[in-house]
């Protein structure tokens, strides 16, 4: 699956402890992988796996104890806090399981918000907002707030912001956690025409094997390790 | 991120909870009208003590009849007029002395035509006016060959003008002071209120000479309650106390040891005293006005860490999608600013309204001066910042993945 280029995602053994009472907990035992440009990966594993952890890291949040992480060619894993608030906002849109819409905020102000932190200015923000919202079929919503809508909207409403700033990368964390189950059916159906049509990598984590079914590959934590890496060609083989 | 972007962020955040907005705007609102008022209070009480002392004139001594204290009883000064003319016009021709005017007061009915008036009734000299730095706004002031001879004329005060004869023009007419018919020669000029808060405008004068015969009926024998002194220079002031003292003690013939008959004292270090326990007291006002005003902000700096705290899960989401510390950092910033200056301005109103109302209703001369505005709104937006600085630091030194666990 991988191409020749230069993989969008590269790890190599990348390692994350946390201090505790008892002494320090490895939540991450050494993992090295490739993800390239246009892939829709599915990241399984119980809580506890490192799952979680992983894409904190993938998503500029918090920086590896060891091991390197190379976001687009670029070593991201030693740079500042405002370089990576930067790269997280051009680079990189979040889908979460509990939506993390701003309530007091419209739709359109929402989904402006990334475009706000890029500096653009009012009007721009404005319109291409709408026009994100439009993508997921909601713009004729884009004044009400997020509490006025329902949870398969919100959650567009949100894959519309985490695609406002037009990343290259899309971070999806239990999108279809709190939905139902033809919502949820909706959501992925539009991740994969997302992934299909406009070429966005797409790594999502789920614990739900049919969710999972989406994406071309699937990577399996336990214990902090990867022990499962396989496409979806070769499951069905 | 543009700041414009900033205020409209701030502007969102506070009116999304316009109660909390309002209560925490409400303690910079009351410190900043404490401090407009106190401040217009402190500088109208100024400017009324000034006016005062510069109508009360200069470099002045006032002798009064009578000792303080008299063998460690104290006697009310003046209870026993000591002090003659004669008195008066050798002090005058003392060095470092302009002017020295004997004074008699007592109270009078004055009538004309069928208006009357009672009013303070003072026999005099020429010097008096000299000494008061009182000109005549029409006709003049009595000569001293009045005095000598006793005249029946008296100048009078612009309260009392205006009361006894209206629009008429007072000078040459002629007013009945105790049944004795006496001429207005002159209206004096209107100096208003004195350091005790009398009308000083409510007055007359007559001579000396003429006060005793035909007010006082010789009941004080052509002595004088006191006598007020003006020296040359205030520098001259020391030298012509101890003068007059030792000029009254040889007239008097007051031996070695024993008890003054007669009182000297510095009008213009009194004043000066008053002067300076104004500004004390003015200051002492902005001073615990000022402290509400800090309360105020120590009241939003309450509030923003409670914001912070409440927001702790909106702030995740914002550094998640791209916002730098120094964007959260500037958003609470902003946020605290826009209080402490929202609230500044209706502080601003309600001082400014306040300080009117206590001029119309108790007469008071306040001024709201441009420094105080300028203070005011400076200091709140020292407050804001300061007080506003640590709540913004602690949102932007948040860690954003556990700001997005938070609930």
């Amino acid at each position: 699956m991988t191409g020749s280029a230069a993989p969008l995602i590269e790890v190599v053994g990348l390692e994350k402890d946390y201090p505790t009472g008892a002494g320090v907990f490895q939540a991450l035992r050494g993992v090295s992988l490739d993800i390239a440009e246009g892939e829709f990966v599915a990241i399984m594993g119980a809580s506890g796996s490192g799952k979680s952890t992983f894409m904190n890291l993938l998503g500029c949040l918090d920086r590896p104890t060891r091991g390197i992480y190379r976001l687009g060619g670029q070593e991201v894993s030693r740079l500042s806090s405002d370089r990576l608030a930067a790269l997280r906002n051009r680079e990189i849109g979040f889908v979460f399981q509990g939506f993390n819409l701003l309530p007091k905020l419209s739709a359109l102000d929402n989904v402006a918000l990334p475009l706000l932190y890029a500096g653009m200015d009012r009007e721009a923000r404005r319109q291409q907002a709408q026009s994100m919202l439009a993508r997921v079929g909601l713009d004729e919503r884009s004044h009400h707030t997020p509490l006025q809508l329902s949870g398969g909207q919100q959650q567009r409403v949100a894959i519309a912001r985490a695609l406002a700033s037009r990343p290259r990368l899309i971070l999806a964390d239990e999108p279809t956690g709190n939905l139902d189950s033809e919502t949820s059916r909706q959501v992925m159906d539009f991740f994969s025409q997302l992934n299909r049509e406009e070429g966005i990598t797409l790594v999502l984590v789920t614990h739900e094997a049919d969710i999972a079914a989406y994406a071309q590959r699937r990577i399996r934590f336990q214990d902090g390790r990867v022990v499962e890496d396989q496409t979806h060609a070769e499951a069905v083989a | 991120m543009i700041f414009s972007s900033l205020i409209e962020t701030a502007w969102h955040a506070l009116t999304a909870h316009r109660m909390r907005s309002f209560l925490t705007m409400l303690g910079m609102v009351i410190g900043v009208a404490a401090v407009i008022l106190m401040l217009a209070i402190g500088q109208g009480a100024q400017a009324m003590v000034r006016s005062a002392i510069e109508s009360m004139g200069s470099n002045l001594f006032i002798i009064m009849s009578g000792a303080t204290s008299s063998g460690g009883a104290r006697i009310a000064s003046g209870s026993a007029p000591t002090l003659t003319l004669e008195d008066a016009d050798a002090i005058r021709a003392l060095p470092d002395i302009v002017a020295a005017a004997p004074v008699t007061p007592g109270g009078a009915q004055l009538i004309y035509g069928g208006v009357n008036w009672s009013t303070s009734v003072y026999g005099t000299t020429p010097d008096y006016a000299v000494v008061r730095d009182w000109t005549v706004a029409s006709g003049s002031f009595f000569n001293e060959a009045d005095v000598r001879r006793g005249a029946r004329v008296v100048v009078i005060g612009d309260v009392v003008a205006r009361e006894l004869f209206g629009d008429e023009d007072p000078v040459g007419k002629i007013i009945r002071i105790k049944q004795a018919p006496f001429e207005v020669i002159g209206v004096l000029a209107a100096k208003g209120q004195s350091l005790d808060g009398r009308d000083q405008d409510d007055t007359v004068m007559v001579p000396f000479s003429s006060a005793q015969q035909k007010i006082f009926s010789g009941s004080l024998r052509n002595r004088a309650r006191f006598i007020m002194v003006q020296a040359v220079s205030e520098k001259s002031m020391d030298n012509a106390e101890a003068a007059i003292n030792d000029l009254l003690r040889s007239r008097h013939r007051i031996q070695a040891g024993q008890d003054d008959d007669f009182t000297v004292r510095n009008l213009t270090a009194i004043a000066e005293t008053a002067a300076s326990t104004t500004r004390i007291m003015s200051l002492l006002l902005g001073a615990i006005a000022a402290i509400s005003l800090v309360v105020g902000g120590i009241g939003i700096m309450n509030i923003m860490l409670v914001s912070v705290t409440e927001r702790t899960r909106e702030i995740g989401i914002r550094m998640a999608i791209g916002a730098r510390r120094r964007d959260v950092l500037w958003q609470f910033l902003i946020e605290a600013l826009t209080l402490s200056l929202i609230g500044c301005g209706i502080g601003l109103l309600l001082g400014i309204g306040g300080a009117w109302l206590v001029g119309s209703l108790a007469g008071l001369p306040v001024a709201v001066t441009v420094v105080s505005v300028l203070l005011a709104v400076g200091v709140s937006f020292l407050i804001g910042v300061f007080f506003g600085f640590y709540p913004a630091r602690r949102a932007a030194g948040l860690d954003p993945i556990e700001a997005l666990r938070a609930q």
